[in-house]
Protein backbone atom coordinates (compact mmCIF):
# COMPACT_ATOMS: atom_id res chain seq x y z
CA UNK A 1 0.00 0.00 0.00
CA UNK A 2 1.33 3.37 -0.55
CA UNK A 3 0.74 6.09 2.45
CA UNK A 4 0.09 9.58 1.36
CA UNK A 5 1.90 11.83 3.61
CA UNK A 6 1.51 15.29 4.15
CA UNK A 7 -1.65 16.11 2.69
CA UNK A 8 -3.34 19.18 4.22
CA UNK A 9 -6.79 18.64 5.18
CA UNK A 10 -7.40 22.18 4.29
CA UNK A 11 -6.95 21.76 0.58
CA UNK A 12 -9.37 20.32 -1.54
CA UNK A 13 -8.96 17.28 -3.34
CA UNK A 14 -9.49 17.28 -7.15
CA UNK A 15 -8.25 13.92 -8.65
CA UNK A 16 -8.81 10.31 -7.02
CA UNK A 17 -7.60 7.38 -8.54
CA UNK A 18 -8.05 3.97 -6.58
CA UNK A 19 -6.67 0.71 -7.66
CA UNK A 20 -5.88 1.11 -11.22
CA UNK A 21 -4.51 -1.54 -13.60
CA UNK A 22 -3.96 -2.06 -17.37
CA UNK A 23 -2.42 -4.72 -19.14
CA UNK A 24 -1.69 -5.30 -22.74
CA UNK A 25 -1.25 -8.34 -25.03
CA UNK A 26 -3.96 -10.48 -23.18
CA UNK A 27 -2.18 -9.51 -19.93
CA UNK A 28 1.17 -10.15 -20.72
CA UNK A 29 2.74 -6.88 -20.47
CA UNK A 30 1.39 -5.00 -17.32
CA UNK A 31 1.47 -1.83 -17.65
CA UNK A 32 0.23 -0.38 -14.43
CA UNK A 33 -0.35 -2.33 -11.07
CA UNK A 34 -2.56 -1.24 -8.65
CA UNK A 35 -1.92 1.98 -8.43
CA UNK A 36 -4.00 4.72 -6.30
CA UNK A 37 -2.70 8.02 -5.11
CA UNK A 38 -4.56 11.56 -4.90
CA UNK A 39 -4.22 14.99 -6.90
CA UNK A 40 -5.14 18.15 -4.32
CA UNK A 41 -6.93 21.54 -6.45
CA UNK A 42 -4.05 23.72 -7.62
CA UNK A 43 -1.21 21.27 -7.58
CA UNK A 44 1.76 20.70 -9.66
CA UNK A 45 1.56 17.07 -9.95
CA UNK A 46 5.38 15.37 -11.03
CA UNK A 47 5.10 11.38 -12.19
CA UNK A 48 8.83 10.67 -12.42
CA UNK A 49 10.34 7.69 -13.69
CA UNK A 50 11.72 6.37 -16.79
CA UNK A 51 10.33 4.59 -20.10
CA UNK A 52 8.11 1.67 -19.75
CA UNK A 53 6.50 2.71 -16.51
CA UNK A 54 3.42 3.47 -17.19
CA UNK A 55 3.41 6.82 -17.02
CA UNK A 56 1.62 6.96 -20.61
CA UNK A 57 -0.87 4.36 -19.99
CA UNK A 58 -2.13 6.26 -16.61
CA UNK A 59 -2.81 9.65 -18.43
CA UNK A 60 -4.61 8.30 -21.03
CA UNK A 61 -6.60 6.88 -18.98
CA UNK A 62 -6.81 9.78 -16.96
CA UNK A 63 -7.57 11.70 -20.02
CA UNK A 64 -10.68 8.74 -21.03
CA UNK A 65 -8.65 7.62 -23.96
CA UNK A 66 -8.23 4.21 -22.74
CA UNK A 67 -10.14 2.02 -20.58
CA UNK A 68 -8.01 0.54 -17.84
CA UNK A 69 -8.65 -3.17 -16.46
CA UNK A 70 -9.72 -2.47 -12.72
CA UNK A 71 -9.91 0.55 -10.75
CA UNK A 72 -11.66 4.05 -10.58
CA UNK A 73 -10.46 7.73 -10.98
CA UNK A 74 -12.53 10.97 -10.62
CA UNK A 75 -11.02 14.06 -11.93
CA UNK A 76 -13.21 16.98 -10.45
CA UNK A 77 -15.69 14.92 -9.32
CA UNK A 78 -16.66 13.61 -12.85
CA UNK A 79 -15.98 9.54 -13.35
CA UNK A 80 -13.54 8.61 -15.67
CA UNK A 81 -15.80 6.02 -17.84
CA UNK A 82 -19.36 7.55 -16.85
CA UNK A 83 -18.89 11.12 -17.17
CA UNK A 84 -16.11 11.02 -19.67
CA UNK A 85 -17.72 13.52 -22.43
CA UNK A 86 -17.98 16.44 -19.77
CA UNK A 87 -14.61 15.27 -18.28
CA UNK A 88 -13.15 15.51 -21.85
CA UNK A 89 -14.73 19.49 -21.64
CA UNK A 90 -12.72 20.46 -18.51
CA UNK A 91 -9.45 18.72 -19.45
CA UNK A 92 -6.39 19.94 -21.12
CA UNK A 93 -3.95 17.35 -22.63
CA UNK A 94 -0.58 17.56 -24.50
CA UNK A 95 0.66 14.46 -25.30
CA UNK A 96 3.89 12.70 -24.88
CA UNK A 97 3.72 12.90 -29.84
CA UNK A 98 3.62 16.01 -31.31
CA UNK A 99 -0.38 15.66 -32.44
CA UNK A 100 -1.15 19.01 -34.13
CA UNK A 101 -1.91 19.36 -37.52
CA UNK A 102 1.12 19.59 -39.29
CA UNK A 103 -0.13 21.12 -42.54
CA UNK A 104 -1.89 23.82 -40.94
CA UNK A 105 -0.08 26.60 -39.50
CA UNK A 106 0.40 27.76 -35.74
CA UNK A 107 -2.77 30.51 -36.42
CA UNK A 108 -5.28 27.70 -37.35
CA UNK A 109 -4.14 24.97 -35.13
CA UNK A 110 -5.21 27.39 -32.51
CA UNK A 111 -7.94 28.27 -34.43
CA UNK A 112 -9.47 24.94 -34.80
CA UNK A 113 -9.41 23.66 -31.49
CA UNK A 114 -10.72 27.09 -29.86
CA UNK A 115 -13.45 26.14 -32.46
CA UNK A 116 -14.04 22.66 -31.47
CA UNK A 117 -14.26 23.61 -27.60
CA UNK A 118 -16.61 26.26 -28.60
CA UNK A 119 -14.75 29.09 -27.82
CA UNK A 120 -12.11 31.53 -29.44
CA UNK A 121 -8.66 32.95 -29.32
CA UNK A 122 -9.52 36.20 -28.09
CA UNK A 123 -11.78 34.81 -25.09
CA UNK A 124 -8.88 32.73 -23.38
CA UNK A 125 -6.11 35.04 -24.92
CA UNK A 126 -5.20 35.86 -21.28
CA UNK A 127 -4.06 32.58 -20.37
CA UNK A 128 -1.79 31.38 -23.07
CA UNK A 129 -0.40 35.44 -24.01
CA UNK A 130 2.92 34.41 -22.51
CA UNK A 131 3.27 31.40 -24.07
CA UNK A 132 1.57 32.40 -27.27
CA UNK A 133 3.30 35.33 -27.78
CA UNK A 134 6.46 33.97 -28.61
CA UNK A 135 5.45 32.29 -31.27
CA UNK A 136 2.85 34.60 -32.59
CA UNK A 137 5.34 36.63 -35.01
CA UNK A 138 5.64 32.93 -36.98
CA UNK A 139 1.87 32.40 -36.69
CA UNK A 140 1.27 31.65 -40.69
CA UNK A 141 3.88 29.23 -40.85
CA UNK A 142 3.04 25.20 -41.20
CA UNK A 143 3.32 23.32 -37.66
CA UNK A 144 5.39 20.57 -39.52
CA UNK A 145 8.11 23.41 -40.38
CA UNK A 146 8.41 24.46 -36.41
CA UNK A 147 11.35 23.68 -34.25
CA UNK A 148 10.66 21.31 -31.55
CA UNK A 149 10.50 24.30 -28.74
CA UNK A 150 7.92 26.19 -30.82
CA UNK A 151 5.93 23.39 -31.45
CA UNK A 152 6.12 22.29 -27.56
CA UNK A 153 4.80 25.90 -26.96
CA UNK A 154 2.04 25.67 -29.65
CA UNK A 155 1.17 22.77 -28.35
CA UNK A 156 0.69 24.10 -24.56
CA UNK A 157 -0.98 26.77 -26.36
CA UNK A 158 -3.69 24.71 -27.89
CA UNK A 159 -4.15 22.06 -24.77
CA UNK A 160 -5.00 26.23 -22.78
CA UNK A 161 -7.52 27.37 -25.36
CA UNK A 162 -10.42 26.27 -23.59
CA UNK A 163 -9.31 27.55 -20.18
CA UNK A 164 -9.37 23.79 -18.77
CA UNK A 165 -9.18 23.05 -15.08
CA UNK A 166 -6.53 20.01 -15.04
CA UNK A 167 -4.12 20.22 -17.23
CA UNK A 168 -2.25 16.69 -18.22
CA UNK A 169 1.35 16.87 -20.18
CA UNK A 170 2.60 14.10 -21.03
CA UNK A 171 6.70 14.20 -21.27
CA UNK A 172 6.80 18.02 -22.11
CA UNK A 173 10.14 18.14 -21.81
CA UNK A 174 11.67 14.90 -23.08
CA UNK A 175 14.44 15.95 -26.09
CA UNK A 176 14.31 19.27 -25.45
CA UNK A 177 17.73 20.87 -24.44
CA UNK A 178 18.24 21.96 -20.90
CA UNK A 179 17.72 25.78 -21.70
CA UNK A 180 13.95 25.28 -23.17
CA UNK A 181 13.19 22.74 -20.52
CA UNK A 182 14.20 25.48 -17.73
CA UNK A 183 11.97 27.87 -19.62
CA UNK A 184 8.97 25.15 -20.12
CA UNK A 185 8.98 25.33 -15.93
CA UNK A 186 8.87 28.48 -15.57
CA UNK A 187 5.89 28.67 -17.80
CA UNK A 188 4.30 25.76 -16.10
CA UNK A 189 4.79 27.56 -12.27
CA UNK A 190 2.49 30.51 -14.15
CA UNK A 191 -0.14 28.51 -14.93
CA UNK A 192 -0.03 27.00 -11.47
CA UNK A 193 -0.43 30.30 -10.40
CA UNK A 194 -3.52 31.06 -12.11
CA UNK A 195 -5.13 28.11 -10.55
CA UNK A 196 -5.12 25.15 -12.93
CA UNK A 197 -4.10 21.95 -11.49
CA UNK A 198 -1.27 20.57 -13.37
CA UNK A 199 -0.27 16.14 -13.85
CA UNK A 200 2.91 16.17 -15.67
CA UNK A 201 5.49 13.42 -16.35
CA UNK A 202 9.01 13.43 -17.00
CA UNK A 203 11.96 11.01 -17.25
CA UNK A 204 14.35 13.95 -15.86
CA UNK A 205 15.43 13.27 -12.34
CA UNK A 206 16.42 16.57 -11.91
CA UNK A 207 12.82 18.38 -12.72
CA UNK A 208 11.93 16.81 -9.36
CA UNK A 209 12.42 19.84 -7.70
CA UNK A 210 10.32 21.72 -9.60
CA UNK A 211 6.56 20.25 -8.93
CA UNK A 212 4.93 20.54 -5.19
CA UNK A 213 4.83 17.07 -5.17
CA UNK A 214 6.00 14.23 -7.18
CA UNK A 215 5.36 10.24 -7.74
CA UNK A 216 8.63 7.74 -8.20
CA UNK A 217 7.54 5.24 -11.11
CA UNK A 218 8.82 2.29 -12.28
CA UNK A 219 7.88 -1.14 -13.70
CA UNK A 220 3.89 0.45 -13.67
CA UNK A 221 4.19 1.15 -9.85
CA UNK A 222 4.42 4.45 -7.69
CA UNK A 223 7.16 3.58 -5.43
CA UNK A 224 7.11 6.87 -3.19
CA UNK A 225 4.51 10.51 -3.55
CA UNK A 226 5.54 12.95 -1.39
CA UNK A 227 6.82 16.50 -2.17
CA UNK A 228 10.74 16.60 -3.00
CA UNK A 229 12.08 17.72 0.19
CA UNK A 230 10.30 14.99 1.78
CA UNK A 231 11.16 12.70 -0.66
CA UNK A 232 14.91 13.30 -0.39
CA UNK A 233 14.83 12.88 3.66
CA UNK A 234 13.18 9.63 3.14
CA UNK A 235 16.71 8.77 1.77
CA UNK A 236 18.65 7.51 5.27
CA UNK A 237 21.85 6.36 4.97
CA UNK A 238 24.72 9.10 4.99
CA UNK A 239 26.05 9.33 1.45
CA UNK A 240 29.68 10.58 0.25
CA UNK A 241 31.00 12.40 -2.89
CA UNK A 242 33.91 10.57 -3.65
CA UNK A 243 36.06 11.47 -6.64
CA UNK A 244 40.33 10.82 -7.48
CA UNK A 245 42.38 11.49 -10.52
CA UNK A 246 40.81 8.68 -12.28
CA UNK A 247 37.52 8.42 -11.57
CA UNK A 248 36.95 4.96 -13.47
CA UNK A 249 39.39 3.09 -11.75
CA UNK A 250 38.18 4.69 -8.49
CA UNK A 251 34.33 3.21 -9.29
CA UNK A 252 35.72 -0.48 -10.22
CA UNK A 253 37.81 -0.23 -7.00
CA UNK A 254 35.03 0.96 -4.64
CA UNK A 255 32.94 -1.63 -5.85
CA UNK A 256 35.16 -4.11 -4.95
CA UNK A 257 35.97 -2.60 -1.56
CA UNK A 258 34.27 -4.27 1.30
CA UNK A 259 32.30 -2.26 3.16
CA UNK A 260 30.63 -0.45 0.19
CA UNK A 261 26.89 -0.63 -0.23
CA UNK A 262 26.48 1.34 -3.42
CA UNK A 263 28.39 3.42 -5.52
CA UNK A 264 27.03 5.26 -8.36
CA UNK A 265 28.63 7.48 -11.30
CA UNK A 266 27.41 11.40 -10.90
CA UNK A 267 29.17 13.59 -13.17
CA UNK A 268 33.02 13.35 -11.98
CA UNK A 269 32.17 11.95 -8.40
CA UNK A 270 31.18 8.75 -7.09
CA UNK A 271 28.04 8.58 -4.44
CA UNK A 272 29.12 6.21 -2.02
CA UNK A 273 27.23 4.42 0.89
CA UNK A 274 28.56 2.01 3.54
CA UNK A 275 27.26 -0.78 4.70
CA UNK A 276 28.97 0.47 7.88
CA UNK A 277 26.03 2.06 9.88
CA UNK A 278 28.42 5.35 10.54
CA UNK A 279 30.61 5.62 8.01
CA UNK A 280 34.44 4.92 8.75
CA UNK A 281 35.98 7.64 6.38
CA UNK A 282 39.56 7.04 7.58
CA UNK A 283 39.44 3.50 6.56
CA UNK A 284 37.88 4.12 3.19
CA UNK A 285 40.57 6.74 2.39
CA UNK A 286 43.10 4.00 3.64
CA UNK A 287 41.91 1.62 1.33
CA UNK A 288 42.10 4.09 -1.61
CA UNK A 289 45.66 5.38 -0.53
CA UNK A 290 46.09 1.59 -0.78
CA UNK A 291 45.14 1.50 -4.12
CA UNK A 292 47.61 4.19 -5.51
CA UNK A 293 44.75 6.74 -5.61
CA UNK A 294 45.68 10.44 -5.84
CA UNK A 295 43.87 13.51 -5.15
CA UNK A 296 41.22 11.97 -2.78
CA UNK A 297 38.40 14.23 -2.07
CA UNK A 298 35.68 12.30 0.29
CA UNK A 299 33.04 14.85 1.12
CA UNK A 300 29.17 14.09 2.66
CA UNK A 301 26.21 15.20 0.69
CA UNK A 302 22.74 15.51 0.63
CA UNK A 303 21.32 13.00 -1.82
CA UNK A 304 19.18 14.33 -4.61
CA UNK A 305 16.09 12.67 -6.46
CA UNK A 306 18.27 10.30 -8.77
CA UNK A 307 20.18 8.93 -5.43
CA UNK A 308 16.25 8.68 -4.14
CA UNK A 309 15.43 7.19 -7.08
CA UNK A 310 18.19 4.31 -7.49
CA UNK A 311 17.62 3.31 -3.65
CA UNK A 312 14.25 2.71 -4.30
CA UNK A 313 14.66 0.56 -7.53
CA UNK A 314 17.40 -1.25 -5.66
CA UNK A 315 14.54 -2.46 -2.67
CA UNK B 1 42.48 8.24 -20.38
CA UNK B 2 45.48 9.50 -21.64
CA UNK B 3 44.96 10.40 -25.59
CA UNK B 4 47.13 11.19 -28.36
CA UNK B 5 46.64 14.54 -29.40
CA UNK B 6 48.87 13.50 -32.37
CA UNK B 7 46.64 11.24 -33.54
CA UNK B 8 43.51 12.51 -35.09
CA UNK B 9 40.41 10.29 -36.15
CA UNK B 10 38.52 12.78 -37.14
CA UNK B 11 39.23 16.62 -39.02
CA UNK B 12 36.96 19.21 -39.59
CA UNK B 13 38.20 22.51 -41.41
CA UNK B 14 36.23 25.37 -42.12
CA UNK B 15 32.80 23.37 -42.66
CA UNK B 16 29.58 25.24 -43.56
CA UNK B 17 26.64 23.81 -44.69
CA UNK B 18 23.61 25.78 -45.78
CA UNK B 19 20.46 24.83 -46.75
CA UNK B 20 19.16 28.09 -48.73
CA UNK B 21 19.90 31.09 -46.74
CA UNK B 22 19.82 28.85 -43.69
CA UNK B 23 23.48 28.32 -42.52
CA UNK B 24 23.24 25.35 -40.05
CA UNK B 25 26.91 24.87 -39.62
CA UNK B 26 28.67 27.95 -39.87
CA UNK B 27 32.62 27.42 -39.84
CA UNK B 28 33.32 24.39 -37.50
CA UNK B 29 36.79 23.72 -37.04
CA UNK B 30 37.42 21.02 -34.60
CA UNK B 31 39.43 17.38 -33.96
CA UNK B 32 38.49 14.36 -32.56
CA UNK B 33 41.51 12.64 -31.10
CA UNK B 34 41.59 8.33 -31.48
CA UNK B 35 40.08 6.80 -28.92
CA UNK B 36 38.53 9.08 -26.64
CA UNK B 37 35.14 10.08 -25.77
CA UNK B 38 34.02 13.20 -27.40
CA UNK B 39 30.78 15.02 -26.18
CA UNK B 40 28.77 16.81 -28.63
CA UNK B 41 26.32 19.26 -26.88
CA UNK B 42 23.67 22.05 -28.05
CA UNK B 43 20.59 23.38 -27.80
CA UNK B 44 17.08 22.24 -30.67
CA UNK B 45 18.07 23.13 -33.54
CA UNK B 46 21.99 24.67 -33.01
CA UNK B 47 23.20 22.06 -35.65
CA UNK B 48 24.61 19.07 -34.25
CA UNK B 49 22.48 16.77 -36.50
CA UNK B 50 23.51 18.07 -39.39
CA UNK B 51 27.43 18.22 -38.73
CA UNK B 52 27.18 14.46 -37.86
CA UNK B 53 25.06 13.28 -40.75
CA UNK B 54 28.18 14.86 -42.92
CA UNK B 55 30.50 13.18 -40.71
CA UNK B 56 29.38 9.91 -41.37
CA UNK B 57 29.10 10.16 -44.95
CA UNK B 58 24.77 10.76 -45.29
CA UNK B 59 24.99 14.65 -46.41
CA UNK B 60 27.35 16.52 -48.35
CA UNK B 61 29.17 19.87 -46.58
CA UNK B 62 28.62 22.99 -48.90
CA UNK B 63 32.34 23.58 -48.29
CA UNK B 64 35.14 22.80 -46.22
CA UNK B 65 37.44 20.22 -45.59
CA UNK B 66 36.45 17.29 -43.28
CA UNK B 67 38.12 13.86 -42.79
CA UNK B 68 36.73 11.15 -40.78
CA UNK B 69 39.25 7.70 -40.44
CA UNK B 70 41.36 9.36 -43.06
CA UNK B 71 38.93 9.37 -45.90
CA UNK B 72 37.12 12.30 -47.38
CA UNK B 73 33.84 13.55 -46.92
CA UNK B 74 33.00 14.63 -50.39
CA UNK B 75 34.48 11.36 -52.17
CA UNK B 76 34.88 8.17 -49.66
CA UNK B 77 31.58 8.24 -48.24
CA UNK B 78 31.48 4.74 -48.45
CA UNK B 79 34.87 4.08 -46.88
CA UNK B 80 33.68 6.16 -43.63
CA UNK B 81 30.34 4.27 -43.45
CA UNK B 82 32.28 1.24 -43.61
CA UNK B 83 34.50 2.35 -40.57
CA UNK B 84 31.94 3.84 -38.36
CA UNK B 85 29.41 2.61 -36.53
CA UNK B 86 26.13 4.56 -35.43
CA UNK B 87 23.18 4.28 -32.86
CA UNK B 88 20.61 6.64 -31.97
CA UNK B 89 17.71 6.31 -29.93
CA UNK B 90 14.87 6.62 -32.47
CA UNK B 91 16.40 4.19 -35.24
CA UNK B 92 18.30 1.02 -34.04
CA UNK B 93 16.85 -1.71 -34.13
CA UNK B 94 13.88 -4.11 -35.80
CA UNK B 95 11.16 -4.49 -33.55
CA UNK B 96 9.62 -7.57 -35.78
CA UNK B 97 12.95 -9.02 -35.70
CA UNK B 98 14.53 -11.29 -33.33
CA UNK B 99 17.82 -10.00 -30.95
CA UNK B 100 19.65 -12.97 -32.97
CA UNK B 101 18.04 -11.91 -36.03
CA UNK B 102 19.38 -8.16 -35.19
CA UNK B 103 22.65 -9.13 -34.81
CA UNK B 104 22.97 -11.11 -37.87
CA UNK B 105 21.20 -8.65 -40.16
CA UNK B 106 23.46 -5.59 -38.97
CA UNK B 107 26.67 -7.77 -39.26
CA UNK B 108 25.66 -9.25 -42.13
CA UNK B 109 25.67 -5.33 -44.02
CA UNK B 110 28.79 -4.67 -42.82
CA UNK B 111 29.85 -7.70 -44.90
CA UNK B 112 31.32 -9.93 -41.60
CA UNK B 113 31.75 -13.38 -42.28
CA UNK B 114 29.20 -16.05 -41.78
CA UNK B 115 31.29 -18.32 -39.01
CA UNK B 116 32.47 -15.01 -37.44
CA UNK B 117 29.20 -13.39 -36.79
CA UNK B 118 28.39 -16.99 -35.31
CA UNK B 119 31.19 -17.10 -32.90
CA UNK B 120 30.84 -13.08 -32.02
CA UNK B 121 27.16 -13.46 -31.53
CA UNK B 122 27.42 -16.22 -28.95
CA UNK B 123 30.30 -14.20 -27.37
CA UNK B 124 28.24 -10.77 -27.14
CA UNK B 125 24.86 -12.53 -26.14
CA UNK B 126 27.13 -14.26 -23.37
CA UNK B 127 28.23 -10.84 -22.12
CA UNK B 128 25.03 -9.17 -22.25
CA UNK B 129 23.37 -11.98 -20.34
CA UNK B 130 20.88 -12.10 -23.09
CA UNK B 131 21.40 -15.72 -24.11
CA UNK B 132 17.62 -17.18 -23.13
CA UNK B 133 16.44 -14.25 -25.01
CA UNK B 134 18.41 -14.88 -28.27
CA UNK B 135 14.98 -16.19 -30.43
CA UNK B 136 13.02 -13.16 -28.70
CA UNK B 137 11.01 -10.03 -30.46
CA UNK B 138 13.05 -6.73 -29.88
CA UNK B 139 9.38 -5.64 -29.57
CA UNK B 140 9.26 -7.27 -26.00
CA UNK B 141 12.65 -7.04 -24.70
CA UNK B 142 13.10 -3.75 -21.90
CA UNK B 143 14.25 -0.41 -23.75
CA UNK B 144 17.49 -0.20 -21.54
CA UNK B 145 18.64 -4.45 -22.74
CA UNK B 146 17.68 -2.29 -26.21
CA UNK B 147 19.86 0.49 -25.71
CA UNK B 148 22.59 -2.13 -24.65
CA UNK B 149 22.07 -4.44 -27.89
CA UNK B 150 21.62 -1.73 -30.00
CA UNK B 151 25.56 -0.20 -29.04
CA UNK B 152 26.53 -3.60 -29.04
CA UNK B 153 25.28 -4.29 -32.77
CA UNK B 154 26.67 -0.82 -33.72
CA UNK B 155 30.26 -1.85 -32.29
CA UNK B 156 30.01 -5.41 -33.77
CA UNK B 157 32.39 -4.87 -37.10
CA UNK B 158 34.90 -3.09 -35.15
CA UNK B 159 34.38 0.62 -36.04
CA UNK B 160 37.37 3.21 -35.69
CA UNK B 161 34.49 5.81 -34.46
CA UNK B 162 31.17 5.25 -33.15
CA UNK B 163 28.75 7.87 -33.01
CA UNK B 164 25.68 7.89 -30.67
CA UNK B 165 23.16 10.02 -31.04
CA UNK B 166 20.81 10.49 -27.38
CA UNK B 167 21.76 7.10 -26.68
CA UNK B 168 20.44 7.07 -23.61
CA UNK B 169 17.32 9.18 -23.47
CA UNK B 170 14.57 7.62 -21.62
CA UNK B 171 15.87 4.76 -19.35
CA UNK B 172 15.92 4.54 -15.97
CA UNK B 173 19.08 5.91 -13.85
CA UNK B 174 20.52 2.44 -13.05
CA UNK B 175 20.58 1.77 -16.53
CA UNK B 176 22.21 4.72 -17.75
CA UNK B 177 24.95 4.27 -15.93
CA UNK B 178 25.35 1.18 -17.61
CA UNK B 179 24.76 2.21 -20.57
CA UNK B 180 27.90 4.51 -20.05
CA UNK B 181 30.39 1.59 -18.55
CA UNK B 182 29.86 -0.11 -22.01
CA UNK B 183 30.87 3.28 -23.55
CA UNK B 184 34.19 3.58 -21.18
CA UNK B 185 34.58 0.03 -22.28
CA UNK B 186 34.68 0.45 -25.99
CA UNK B 187 36.88 3.55 -25.68
CA UNK B 188 39.52 1.76 -23.43
CA UNK B 189 39.55 -0.65 -26.50
CA UNK B 190 40.66 2.17 -28.76
CA UNK B 191 37.05 2.86 -30.42
CA UNK B 192 36.43 6.87 -30.74
CA UNK B 193 33.14 7.96 -28.93
CA UNK B 194 31.39 10.88 -30.56
CA UNK B 195 28.26 11.26 -28.60
CA UNK B 196 25.48 13.82 -28.08
CA UNK B 197 23.16 14.10 -25.25
CA UNK B 198 20.94 16.18 -23.27
CA UNK B 199 21.85 14.60 -19.63
CA UNK B 200 24.57 17.42 -18.66
CA UNK B 201 25.81 15.21 -15.92
CA UNK B 202 26.60 12.59 -18.79
CA UNK B 203 28.61 15.23 -20.69
CA UNK B 204 31.63 15.38 -17.16
CA UNK B 205 32.47 11.35 -18.54
CA UNK B 206 33.57 13.06 -21.42
CA UNK B 207 37.03 13.45 -22.68
CA UNK B 208 36.57 16.84 -24.08
CA UNK B 209 33.32 18.29 -25.18
CA UNK B 210 31.62 21.03 -27.65
CA UNK B 211 29.22 22.90 -27.24
CA UNK B 212 27.05 24.16 -30.21
CA UNK B 213 25.05 27.48 -30.15
CA UNK B 214 23.37 28.76 -33.33
CA UNK B 215 25.30 26.84 -35.88
CA UNK B 216 28.77 27.60 -34.22
CA UNK B 217 31.06 26.18 -32.06
CA UNK B 218 31.43 28.40 -29.08
CA UNK B 219 33.22 26.07 -26.31
CA UNK B 220 35.50 22.93 -26.90
CA UNK B 221 37.55 21.68 -23.90
CA UNK B 222 37.83 19.25 -21.09
CA UNK B 223 34.74 19.49 -18.76
CA UNK B 224 37.06 20.84 -15.90
CA UNK B 225 38.42 23.35 -17.90
CA UNK B 226 34.94 24.56 -19.12
CA UNK B 227 33.94 24.84 -15.60
CA UNK B 228 36.97 27.03 -14.62
CA UNK B 229 36.38 29.46 -17.83
CA UNK B 230 32.85 29.70 -16.91
CA UNK B 231 33.15 30.17 -13.44
CA UNK B 232 30.19 27.17 -13.24
CA UNK B 233 30.40 24.36 -10.65
CA UNK B 234 28.64 21.86 -13.01
CA UNK B 235 28.42 21.41 -16.81
CA UNK B 236 24.44 22.32 -16.31
CA UNK B 237 25.54 25.53 -15.42
CA UNK B 238 28.32 25.81 -18.42
CA UNK B 239 25.46 25.11 -21.24
CA UNK B 240 22.67 27.54 -20.02
CA UNK B 241 25.80 30.38 -19.66
CA UNK B 242 26.77 29.92 -23.45
CA UNK B 243 22.92 28.91 -24.73
CA UNK B 244 21.58 32.43 -22.96
CA UNK B 245 24.31 34.52 -24.05
CA UNK B 246 22.80 34.48 -27.59
CA UNK B 247 19.48 35.49 -27.03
Amino acid sequence: MIKETNISNLSEEIVRVENLSKSYEKGKVKALKDISFSINKGELFGFIGPDGTGKTTLFRILTTLLLSDTGTATLNNLDIVKDYKKLRKILGYMPGRFSLYQDLSIEENLNFFATVFGTTIEENYDLIKDIYIQIEPFKKRLAGKLSGGMKQKLALSCALIHKPTILILDEPTTGVDAVSRKEFWEMLKRLKEKGITILVSTPYMDEASMCDRIALMQSGKILSIDTPVNTIKSFEEELYSVSSRDIYRLKNDLKEYENTSSVFLFGQNLHYTSKQENTNIDELKDYLIGNNHEEIKIEKIEPNIEDCFMRLMEN
Amino acid sequence: MAVNTNDKIITVKNLIKKFGDFTANDNLTFDVYRGEIFGFLGANGAGKTTAMKILCGLSKPTSGEISVAGFDVYKQTEKIKKNIGYMSQKFSLYEDMTVKENIRFYAGIYGLKRSYIKEKTAELLDRLRMNDYANTLIASIPLGWKQKLAFSIAIFHNPKIVFLDEPTGGVDPITRRQFWDMIYEAAHNGITVFVTTHYMDEAEYCDRVTIMVDGRIDALDTPDNLKKEYKAENMDQVFVKLARNIE
